[in-house]
């Protein structure tokens, strides 16, 4: 449901070579209410600055998790409140 | 069912002695240790270092331990993963099972390792003797080796 046209303010979170690449570890933004998905935040993003470009050159690649939970591209956004993007992960 | 993120090593007689003690339920306890290789790719290593996600890494151990709760009788179960920075020989992550027969408990230390390598947030960082560093790439061995554990025979997943 899109009822409103407020915007949702949401902690962005990067993690690894994503946070390397844009450069901090954790931001607040004020998120228009038409990025509805995790992709469209993606490109969204891009739009920022070369740092971002650079993150999601390949976005296929990196991965994103909405309140701690892993997301898909086509997830929708709703009223997550913490959105992290990351490598594919590597640990054990 | 326990949890652990931590920089400490542990160790693992008494990880298991903390798991069966006083237990006369248990017959057979399996562990997993996951250590530090000295060389990457032909290329030695100096140092490894694992950066997580604090909190969404507690929180998808605990849903991978539920899974493999739901899936086989375990009769106890612990995963500690390590953090920070690590050496070739050191030890990064320990699972243990223990259940009353071990095909259990064989099974369910092969899928929490398996589950845990593609989805907990974890990221390793190689550091070389020239100074260089790299982030490790995901494998592609790991994604498949999810795929067997994906019918599951006793219970379908939705």
């Amino acid at each position: 449901m899109t009822s409103g046209t407020k915007t949702n303010t949401v902690t962005l979170r990067y993690f690894a070579w994503v946070r390397e690449k844009i450069g901090f570890a954790e931001e607040e933004i004020s998120l228009p209410a038409e990025v509805a998905t995790v992709a469209e935040l993606i490109v969204w993003l891009k739009a920022r600055g070369e740092t971002y470009q650079a993150a999601f050159d390949k976005p296929e690649v990196v991965r994103t998790a909405l309140d701690q939970t892993h997301a898909r591209a086509d997830t929708p956004i709703a009223n997550a409140r913490e959105i992290a993007f990351f490598p594919p992960v590597t640990g054990g | 069912m326990s949890i652990r993120v931590q920089t400490e090593d542990f160790n693992i007689g008494a990880e298991i002695a903390g798991l069966t003690g006083g237990r006369t339920d248990i017959g057979a306890v399996v562990t997993f240790t996951g250590t530090v290789r000295g060389a990457a790719g032909g290329s030695p290593l100096t140092s490894m270092t694992l950066e997580h996600y604090p909190g969404m890494t507690e929180a998808e151990l605990a849903r991978v331990e539920a899974e493999a709760n739901d899936r086989w009788p375990l009769s106890a179960s612990l995963i500690v993963h390590r953090i920070g920075e690590l050496h070739p020989g050191n030890n990064i992550v320990l699972v243990v099972t223990a259940s009353a027969h071990r095909h259990a408990a064989f099974e369910a230390a092969e899928f929490l390792m398996d589950y845990l390598k593609s989805r907990a947030p974890f990221w390793k960082k190689e550091a070389r003797p020239d100074g260089t560093s790299d982030w490790v790439d995901a494998r592609e061995t790991d994604t498949a080796a999810l795929q067997r554990w994906q019918k599951s025979p006793s219970k379908a997943a939705e």
